[in-house]
Parts: structure tokens; sequence; C-alpha cells
């Protein structure tokens, strides 16, 4: 039987690598046309560089510009957040509104469908990330090595595998109506108490010490570090982010079984 | 050993159970759909046909048996890639333009129709450019419609697939479907509307709690049940009397007019006559698909 299925198999499945550029061309096309979405990922960081890091351009913080330090945090910021509500809110509306079921029932492999939600969301990133530093240099006239800018993308872009799995965790766990609200309860104490806004210097006592316990913080450390101002080793940040992506993941696997049992088994 | 793949069924379940906790979904159902066959499965709500459409599809597993789509794992992507679907309950993305939406579902397949033609197909001319959200219900249905063939599948499932449209739309809609069935496309639709599985499929398969209850033509499943529709009007109280032991269903009595189905009207209203019923305005005609339905599940429901 699946030998002859074999023999007529002449282009009997479609190519995968139209499959994944079509994919991910719609999904970038339709997360551009939500507006709540461009405008929390694009706009919103940019708005708090200006506040917050902006008026610190030019004093030296650890042992750096206290505008590329802040430039850093607010890196981390819009990438995180872009990956824990792309993913939380994301998975969460896909499994209220049955897409889910639409694509489950076409020939477009999982595999694809996951790849180019992480393409997606990897060039919403990148693209967030030229407008914050694109901002930073030209209105805070920042200037830092090219290879540094490339550095911090890079590690930014990377180390956000943490966070797509948080989103994952909670996209898998939580209604679609409660996604926003749990992912705004989770992200926004965790940046604020990891020095993402404000320095954690200039934070209460308790927040300091609680700092290096979160996955916000040592993601905050990827990108200080490769502006030169690193409070701990590269390994240990590592160390830390994949810890906490092995704990999301086992969250968010717990959340997609039980759901794949109930709808798909 | 293979044999040649016209001989393989386009779908085929064999032995298939489903459970779903204590739920007992699909029993020991056995369905082979040859290429080219236009099927309606019919049933009352919870019956089990989603539940054999899922697992034709391989979005379901079975609890035991086996599940072959073109002879394949109905997971298999070869498999997939020679189907349509159009799904009643899935959703699909609101912020894509119709033309968007249908030129992705077209990558996934190995040999898509053209783009324009799909569109055409489906009569979505004029919101080809409209953003999903925007479709009326019809229009969504016709959309679905559109994302079932946009594949050039050879094997079509549409899960109730008029739900929504207008008398118009979807008269159109089922001529189009009634083209697919001519070209030779094997077709598994569910339907609600008894005259539409009447009007398309060649084959009717019924399925009542979970078991199929009837599998033939509609022609045939009407003579299965050989049941006439009588009626005619009694000045007569009827009481338990004049009709024990009568071969009848589906009474209804209302003002004095009552309607009945038996598959021996002859020997109901020679024995009404001999107990004294009076009888008046009689009628007796063949009953409709409907009518051998209700009769097929309330026969199935019987101790």
């Amino acid at each position: 039987m699946t030998t002859a299925a074999a023999a007529t198999d002449r282009a009997a499945t479609a190519p995968l690598v139209p499959m994944l550029v079509k994919q991910t061309w719609y999904g970038l096309l339709a997360l551009w046309r939500i507006p709540a979405f461009t405008v929390s990922g694009l706009v919103l960081p940019v708005m708090f560089f200006a506040f917050f890091g902006l008026p610190n351009v030019g004093r030296t913080f650890q042992g750096i510009n206290a505008g590329a330090y802040m430039l850093a945090s607010f890196g981390a910021y819009a990438v995180g957040s872009m990956m824990v509500f792309n993913f939380g809110i994301g998975v969460a509306g896909d499994r209220a509104g049955k897409l889910d079921l639409l694509f489950r029932a076409t020939p477009l492999p999982p595999l694809v469908y996951m790849a180019s939600k992480l393409l997606v969301a990897a060039l919403f990133a990148l693209l967030s990330l030229l407008l914050l530093f694109g901002f930073g240099a030209a209105v805070g006239g920042i200037h830092m090595a090219a290879s540094q800018w490339v550095q911090i993308i890079a590690r930014l872009i990377l180390g956000s595998v943490t966070f797509a799995a948080l989103g994952f965790a909670i996209g898998y766990s939580v209604s679609s109506h409660a996604a926003p609200g749990v992912a705004n309860l989770i992200y926004l104490p965790l940046s604020f108490a990891s020095g993402l806004f404000v320095p954690l210097q200039s934070m209460p006592q308790f927040i300091q010490e609680i700092a290096p316990y979160l996955p916000t913080y040592h993601y905050g450390q990827l990108a200080w570090g490769a502006a030169g101002a690193a409070a701990e080793p590269l390994a240990t940040s590592l160390a830390w982010l994949a810890g906490y992506t092995a704990l999301f993941l086992t969250l968010a696997a717990r959340g997609y079984y039980a759901e794949e049992q109930r709808k798909f088994g | 050993m293979a044999s040649a793949s016209s001989d393989v069924p386009a779908v085929e379940l064999v032995g298939a159970h489903k459970r779903y906790g204590g739920v007992h979904a699909l029993k020991a159902v056995d369905l082979a759909i040859r290429p080219g066959e236009v099927v309606a499965m019919l049933g009352p709500n919870g019956a089990g046909k989603t539940t054999a459409i899922s697992l034709m599809l391989g979005l379901r597993q079975p609890t035991s048996g086996q599940v072959r789509l073109f002879g394949l794992d109905p997971t298999d992507r070869r498999a997939r890639s020679r189907c349509g679907v159009m799904l009643q309950e899935s959703g699909v993305p609101q912020v894509l333009r119709v033309r968007e939406l249908l030129d992705l579902f077209r990558s996934y397949y190995p040999a898509p129709l053209p783009l324009e033609r799909v569109i055409g197909l489906a009569g979505l001319e004029e919101k080809a450019g409209a953003q999903v959200r925007e479709l009326s219900g019809g229009q969504r249905q016709r959309l679905y419609f559109a994302l079932a063939v946009c594949g050039d599948p050879d094997c079509l499932f549409l899960d109730e697939p008029t739900v929504g449209m207008d008398i118009e739309s979807r008269r159109a809609f089922l001529d189009t479907i009634a083209r697919f069935a001519r070209a030779g496309k094997t077709i598994v639709l569910t339907t609600h509307y008894l005259e539409e599985a009447d009007q398309l499929a060649e084959r009717v398969v019924v399925i009542d709690r979970g078991v199929v209850i009837a599998d033939a033509s509609p022609a045939a499943i009407k003579g299965q049940v050989a049941a006439k529709r009588v009626s005619f009007r009694t000045t007569t109280t009827l009481s338990a009397d004049h009709l024990e032991g009568l071969p009848i269903g589906d009474l209804q009595i209302e003002d004095g007019r009552v309607q009945l189905l038996s598959g021996e009207p002859e020997v109901v209203l020679k024995e009404m006559f001999a107990r004294g019923v009076d009888i008046a305005e009689l009628e007796v005609v063949g009953a409709d698909l409907e009518e051998a339905f209700v009769t097929l599940t309330r026969r199935a429901a019987a101790p």
C-alpha cells in the first residue's frame, strides 16, 4: 500500500520552503494589521526610551553612557514583550478562534506552521530593535561600535526563546480573554523588578535582592553585557535563561497536551 | 500486495471505535467510500457524524480500529494533499484579505487551481479584496468552500456546508458541488438538510448513537422504510382501542386531522374502517427522505 502510494509520489506534496515563506509573509501582514500589537510592540519601547532614557544620555552608569545602558534595557524589554504578547495572546486567540482546527486539516506541516510563527516574531522583534536603536542613535546621539549594535541585537533575538516559551505557557493555559491581562501581570512586574525601566540601583532594597532570580534580569544582562556593562558572566545569564526556558516549556507542554487530548485526542 | 490505486478506497473505516472518557461516540463503524462517490452522512446532533469526519481527516485518533485515507494514514501529508476540507467549526484568520488567504492556502498543495478560478468558483469576485472579518455569514461559507477546493483535491469533506446561506446562494452553491461531483471528485458531506442529501448524494449513510443504521442510496433508504404518509380527517375521538396492534408510527392528531406513517397503509385503513373510525379527505403519499430518516432513527431507538 505504502509502496504503491510512494510510486505515484511525483509531486504528491507541495514544496516546504515556498510554504514557509508564504506562511511567514502573511503572518507578518496579519500582525501588522493589528494596531494594538504594532503600537505596543513598535511604538511603546521608543516612547519609554524617550521618557526614561533620553534625560540620562551623557551621564555615566556602570562604566558606560547611561543612554546606551537604557537603550539596551528597553531593547530587552521590547523583544521580551514582543514574544510574551505575540505568543501569549496569539496562541490563546488561535485556540479560541479554532484556527488550530483550520490549519490541522490542511497539508501544512505543524513544524512549518510553528517555524513561521517564530520567524514572524523574530522579524518583528528585529524591526522593533531597529526602530528603537535608530531613534537612540539619531535623537539621543548614542554611539556604539557597529559590532556592539549587532551583538546586542543578536543576543536579544536568540535569548528571546525564553520569552517565546513563557508566551506559549500563557497561551496554552488561559483563555483568550484572560491572556492580555495575564501577560501584562507577569511581564510588566518582571521588567520593572529587573531594572529594564529604571536601573535596579534606584529600586527598593528587596527588589534588588529578588532581581537576580528573575528571567528578565538575566535577559537584560545579555544586552548590558554587549554594551559593556555586564554584572555577571555571559555563561551565568545563559544558564539562568536555559533553566527558565525549560520551566516555561514544561508549563506550555502541559497546557498543550491537555488541549491536544481534549480537541484532537 | 499493493493494488491499483483505483481499487483503494478514498476513505476507509474498519471497526472504528471512538470513546471520549465514558462516552462511546462511535461503535464499530465499517465504511468504505470509493473514489468518485458522493456520500451524505446524516444523523441527529450528537450522533457521531463529526466524530466520524474527524477520524477520516486524522483530526482525532480512533480508540480502536483502523482509518485510512487513500490507503494512507489520514495524518500523512500525501493523503492530506489530496483532500479539501470545509469544517463548520473551524475559524479563519480575520485580518487577511480573501485573496491573500487563498494565495496562502494554495501554497499548501502540490497542484493548486489558479487563484482567479478559485475566486470565481466560490463566487467571491466582489469580495476578493475584503478582509475576512468583513464577510457575511454566507460569504464566509463560500470562503470556506474556496479554501477547500483551492488545492484541486480528489476528495472533498464538507461539514454542514450550507449553514448560514440564504436560499439563493444555497442553490448556486449546491450546483457548484454537483459540478465537482460530475467531475469525478469524491465528496463526503454531512448535512441537516435532507433534501440536500437527496439532491446531491448517490449514497446516504445514517448514523445514530454512534452506529451506522443505514447505508444505501436515497431511493433505497426511502424504500427500505417503505413508509407512506397517511392523513385523513375524522370525527371519531381516537382511543387506544382504535389503534391497538396497528403498524403505525409518528402519529399526530390535531383538530380532528390525523397524520401517521405506516409501511402497510392498506392494513391500517382496513382495520380502522372495521373498528368504526370514520375517515374523510383521505390522502396516502410516499414518505420523503426526512420521514424515512425519522422512522429509521426511531426504529434504532426501540429496545
